[in-house]
């Protein structure tokens, strides 16, 4: 287990986002978690990162325990956040945006790898690799965030809403580096609102509902499911 | 030649020293135009100060006069009466005035670190709030302080600066401020300015850079502070009010936030105008605001923001650099090309 949630419970204020939800993520696997608006499953990904404070429960990456420790240490022991809404340094230029993204790599040799591999699934942002971040469409933003997040090289990868405003076309070249940096090994705990793609990629998956657990097996098992397919599929 | 292009700053940067004493040499340059031009350059660096803070990483310092005022009262105290330095001959002299300096800076980096420390943890306004206390409160605590002429302020002080040393101190702050801005670190700060979460979640620690912007900044204020006692020989804890934090903000805004180029310029133009504007007496401040309404209405972004002068050789920032060529009519902006080895960097 790379990732265990135990009773995790977040409140903002008086409102309590997240009610004690537990989860965990087995090394290798993709993990999604899906429901509607609200739900709380962007608030369950940053407490996990050190975002947003925990209230109780805890939080368990590789057998330590991250609850509420500062999120730039959560990332130094290998755990990624591609922050939803992208988020891009809009006054760097794409390289700069790369290169902040390396500041915790110290070998310069992995770096530039890095950068190669980026270039390599993105050939669009090595076009654009000297522009400002302003001129960049949502899409290449997009890219651009995924981008960092393999350049700080984390053994988990937490995405929030990666598919969030992109053209369709986009979002299958975005699910497409998601799966095959899989493959290379890392782990992926990803956050959706497009349940359908989300759930065909995933090995296991958790519904979100007013922010508990209301439903959890394998992504085919939930894509097949009579009330997921209601709520969510919209078949 | 092609070395002389590619280093004309070495060049130019010597020759305008030697101009400028030249032209003091043979009394074209007067005591008046000699005292304008100083404290043109004590402004520029509090500018440059500021722009650290303010412009890079996005952090709103409102009370900068707090730090020049440290410095100045340390390194007056220091020159004045520690040590009578007025009756000692030049090197020694010199000596001490340098070593003051950099204790001025020091202390006023220790006072950065302090303020910064529980502060900079917060957001946005409420830095503005406690830094604006800060420097207020400064200036209450100077003027209850016997031993540096409290509300009377601080007289006789050894006239030591003269025009090279501020203007090195100019070109050391510049130079500061551009590697700053072109390293790690100045990126690490330029990405919490455009973004916190996202630069959080790359792994940065932002308390950590924010903190090291502020300290900097703050040495930096404490060196113009030293600068500023050294040419006015008088201090008094109402020069160092929040008006003249105001000040400094205006030349920054005024000159382009966020680059050093614009932080120049705001900070010399801006000093320099209001005396240009002598001849015109009582009319001389409305037309000094008027102007600087136009500046803010037709260029939002200050003179020079999101540009810098290409003798600067900055790289960070996606900056578009200006040549002396865009600036003698040629409207393009000459386009940064990155080169080969940025990749690999």
């Amino acid at each position: 287990m790379i990732l265990e949630v135990n009773n995790l419970q977040v409140n903002y204020g008086a409102i309590k986002a997240v009610k004690g939800i537990s989860f965990y993520v087995n090394e290798g696997e993709i993990v999604t978690l899906i429901g509607a608006n609200g739900a709380g499953k962007t608030t369950t990904l940053r407490a996990i990162s050190g975002l947003e404070r925990v209230h109780t429960g805890t939080v368990k990456f590789k057998g330590e325990d991250i609850t509420n420790i500062a999120p730039h240490k959560i990332v130094g022991m290998g755990l990624t956040h591609v922050p939803e809404g992208r988020r891009i340094f809009t006054n760097l230029t794409v390289m700069e945006n790369l290169r902040m993204a390396a500041l915790l790599v110290k070998d310069k040799g992995e770096i530039s790898k890095s950068f190669d591999e980026v270039f390599e699934l993105f050939p669009r942002l090595k076009e654009r690799r000297t522009q400002s971040t302003l001129t960049l469409s949502g899409g290449e933003q997009q890219m651009l965030a995924v981008g960092r997040a393999i350049v700080t090289g984390g053994d988990l990868v937490v995405l929030d809403e990666p598919s969030m405003g992109l053209a369709p076309m986009i979002v299958d070249e975005i699910f497409n580096v998601i799966l095959r940096l899989n493959k290379e090994g890392a782990t992926i705990l990803l956050n959706e609102q497009n349940a359908y793609m989300a759930l065909s990629i995933a090995d296991r998956a958790y519904v979100l509902e007013t922010g508990n657990i209301t439903l959890e097996g394998t992504g085919k098992d939930l894509l097949d499911n009579p009330a997921v397919q209601d709520a969510y599929l919209g078949s | 030649m092609k070395w002389l292009k590619n280093n004309s700053e070495k060049v130019a940067i010597p020759l305008v020293f030697v101009a400028l004493w030249l032209l003091k040499y043979f009394g074209v340059i007067n005591n008046y135009l000699l005292q304008i031009l100083m404290l043109a350059g004590v402004n520029i660096i509090m500018t440059e100060s500021l722009n650290l803070v303010n412009g890079v990483t996005g952090q709103n310092s409102i009370g900068h006069a707090g730090f020049m005022a440290v410095g100045a009262y340390i390194s007056a105290l220091f020159t004045d009466i520690i040590f009578n330095v007025s009756d000692m001959p030049l090197i020694p002299q010199t000596a001490l005035f340098l070593l003051a300096t950099i204790i001025g800076g020091i202390i006023a980096a220790v006072f950065g670190y302090l303020i910064g420390m529980p502060t900079l943890r917060l957001r946005g306004d409420y830095l503005a709030i406690v830094t604006l206390g800060f420097g207020e409160v400064i200036r209450a605590i100077i003027r209850i302080t016997p031993f540096v002429g409290a509300a009377r302020g601080m007289m006789g002080i050894p006239k030591l600066a003269n025009l090279f040393w501020i203007y090195l101190f100019v070109i050391l702050a510049l130079y500061v401020c551009r590697n700053f801005i072109d390293s790690s670190y100045g990126r690490a700060c330029m990405a919490i300015r455009d973004n916190e979460i996202a630069a959080n979640t790359l792994g940065i620690n932002v308390s950590r850079y924010k903190i090291i912007a502020f300290v900097t900044s703050a040495f930096m204020a404490g060196v113009a502070g030293s600068m500023f006692a050294h040419t006015m020989r008088y201090l008094h804890p109402d020069i160092f009010s929040y008006i003249k934090s105001t000040d400094f903000l205006v030349y920054l805004y005024a000159g382009g936030v966020g680059s050093i180029s614009g932080a120049f310029l705001g900070g010399f133009v801006l000093t320099i105008l209001p005396e240009i504007l002598r001849f015109m007496q009582e009319w001389r401040l409305v037309i000094y605001g008027a102007l600087l309404l136009i500046i803010i209405l037709f260029r939002p972004q200050g003179l020079f923001g999101g540009k810098e002068f290409s003798w600067l050789k900055l790289k960070t920032g996606g900056i578009h650099q200006m040549g002396l060529k865009d600036l003698l009519g040629r409207k393009k902006m000459i386009k940064k090309e990155a080169s080969a080895e940025e990749t690999s960097q």
